[in-house]
């Protein structure tokens, strides 16, 4: 019983550094959005609130608690608040299983940087949460009673599940290439340059183009497109439920940057650095040093679902449904296809 | 740590099985009908992995998997059905389906 | 009370709440939405059984496909006047013989699942079944495997034949 109690303990511990670790990500995020759209408008952004402008997240936090919660007439108070719940969980039990470095060990305790990196189903749960994750938006677009709500709820429906498959068969070609279902294991399988996406280049560009869609992100943020469906899922929530959503669409970009640099750009390996300072397995010198290679890579992905949302127009939604099912997901088939003939032959 | 003796999910899954089979004996609406079908389908799997844990064989959750497989199909074609007889006679109450050709 | 017993009990009140809720709410979303917790619930008594491959599989399969298919069947074929999506239920009398037999049903299955001794093994593994399963689908349950892909195809075209506006 006491060792159940020590694990249930290091869990909490663990969890709550992740979640404040999310949170904080988030913030930046926002900050980093604002500025980098700045800089690509040719504008300054923000630079009132502390030096560079670096409190004004926290400045919007604190004005989105202030401000009147506002629940419609005839929405389903229950549903309404439940949703952004739902969607702000989901988006951070995605970060349970992703491994931050390799482990730490004091004494003969092995620590894992990761809440649960080890589980069996490794991937498959990142799967299963963002399957979890469309019943956020759906039930937001629902229980406001708003038919601009509807419409973006069902849409994204309909998109979160178009692209899921062409992220289940991209990933597939990546566990054939690791032969292992954990997110540990696929690092390793990646030691040196042997990363994904060089080898599944073409994995690599289909899981990237769907975890745009999944994350509703620009270009393919139909379901909060302001020209035509005023906000979309989020049109009638205000005060912290709103600040809840739009937390949770950082929170979801943080994850997708995470999954990417951990399943294609090799997560904390690099080529030569680890030769090069020669520390030993387990000390705190190599987490540190690998937690900082896997936050660069993740922080290159975030500046990179940045640039995209400024530079590239939303697509319309037929041609993004031609784009899942009548090209990612044929493309996704063909390259499990060769994949497992080269593996074969090899 | 399997301290829940069998009995118990037994339990647990037969009652979810009447109250599926409550809703489709009861209801008019093919689409609550269809959710209590995947209800009861639901407490059959739930059977089958207690015997599995408790049989310490995993042969259990593979049968498992198959009705899940075919509980999909089922939701395809049914819901496929479902939108054609809408369309055609503008209901989806069972009791007022009852001409065998349109 | 041990940590197990808590979880499990947690997990088969929101199975049975919400199943209830499914079967007699008189408003079609909140069925829709209630059959959400009753799979959720499901998926975590299988995470207490040691089975998490098909929780996961619980997850994907009824919550990311059929349920969002079930919503979408709502959608399409109810008037959506606001939150209002009435559905109606059968006589009066079909709701006595459907509660008899439904009383029977289940008064058996429970009787039966209660009187049975039924054999445990005195060894119970506890670590995970996804290799075991992994390994079996492509040995031993390989034709059952196929057939269920062969299955899955026919549904897809024949859906996709059925619902397809002339």
């Amino acid at each position: 019983m006491n060792e159940i109690l020590w694990l249930l303990l290091i869990f909490g511990i663990k969890a709550i550094i992740i979640i404040s670790f999310v949170m904080l990500c988030a913030a930046a995020f926002v900050y980093l959005e604002r500025k980098i759209s700045a800089v690509i408008q040719n504008r300054i952004g923000p630079n009132r609130v502390g030096p560079f402008g670096l409190l004004q997240p926290f400045a919007d936090v604190l004005k989105l608690f202030l401000k009147e919660d506002i629940v419609p007439k005839n929405a389903n108070r229950f549903y309404h608040s439940l949703a952004p719940i739902i969607t702000l969980g989901v988006a951070f039990s995605v970060f349970a299983i992703i491994p931050f470095a390799s482990y730490l060990k004091i004494g003969d305790r092995v620590i894992h940087m990761g809440i649960a990196p080890n589980i069996n189903i490794g991937f498959l749960f990142v799967l299963a949460m963002t399957s979890v994750g469309v019943y956020g938006i759906t039930l937001a677009g629902w229980s406001s009673n708003n038919k601009y709500s509807l419409l973006g709820g069902l849409r994204s429906a309909a998109q979160m599940i178009s692209y899921e498959l062409a992220m289940g068969l991209a990933v597939i070609s990546i566990l054939l290439m690791s032969q292992d279902l954990t997110l540990t294991g696929i690092v390793e399988a990646q030691k040196g340059l042997k990363w994904n996406i060089f080898l599944q280049p073409l994995a690599f560009i289909i899981f990237l183009t769907s975890s745009f869609a999944e994350t509703n992100r620009s270009p393919f943020d139909l379901p909060e497109a302001e020209p035509e469906l005023v906000g979309g899922y989020n049109t009638e929530y205000s005060g912290m439920k709103f600040g809840m959503f739009f937390l949770a669409e950082y929170a979801n970009m943080a994850a997708a940057s995470a999954i990417i640099s951990l399943l294609f750009l090799g997560g904390w390996n690099f080529p030569f650095i680890y030769e090069w300072l020669g520390f030993a397995n387990g000390s705190v010198e190599l987490v540190l040093v690998q937690l900082l290679v896997f936050l660069a890579k993740m922080l290159f992905m975030v500046f990179f679902f940045i640039w995209t949302r400024w530079s590239i127009p939303r697509f319309r939604y037929d041609q993004l449904m031609n784009l899942g099912w009548k090209i990612l997901l044929p493309l996704g088939l063909l390259n499990i296809l060769v994949t497992g003939i080269i593996l074969m032959y090899i | 740590m399997q301290v829940v003796p069998l009995e118990y999910y037994l339990l647990l899954s037969g009652i979810l099985f009447s109250i599926g089979s409550i809703g489709v004996l009861t209801r008019r609406n093919m689409i609550i009908i269809f959710m209590s079908i995947e209800m009861m389908l639901n407490s059959v799997n739930l059977t089958l992995v207690a015997f599995s844990a408790f049989l310490g064989n995993p042969s259990g959750q593979i049968f498992v998997f198959f009705v899940m497989t075919v509980a999909a199909a089922e939701a395809a074609v049914g819901l496929a059905i479902l939108l054609a007889l809408f369309r055609s006679k503008k209901t989806i109450y069972v009791d007022e389906v009852n001409m065998l050709k349109w | 009370m041990n940590l197990v017993d808590i979880v499990f009990y947690f997990f088969a009140v929101i199975i049975v709440a919400s199943a209830a809720v499914v079967v007699l709410s008189k408003n079609i979303m909140y069925s829709a939405f209630s059959l959400l917790f009753t799979f959720f619930g499901v998926a975590g008594i299988y995470v207490l059984l040691n089975a998490d491959f098909i929780a996961v599989t619980q997850l994907m399969i009824y919550i990311g496909g059929i349920l969002v298919l079930i919503i979408f069947g709502v959608m399409l074929t109810t008037k959506i006047t606001g939150l209002e999506m009435k559905t109606g239920i059968t006589g009066k009398a079909q709701y006595a013989i459907g509660g008899l037999s439904t009383l029977v049903l289940g008064g058996t299955l429970i009787y039966v699942f209660n009187s049975t001794s039924w054999f445990k093994s005195p060894s119970v593994p506890t670590t995970s079944t996804v290799e075991a399963i992994g390994a079996s689908l492509l040995t031993n349950y390989l034709l059952p495997f196929e057939a269920a892909s062969v299955l899955l195809l026919l549904a897809m075209i024949g859906a996709a034949l059925i619902a397809r506006r002339k």
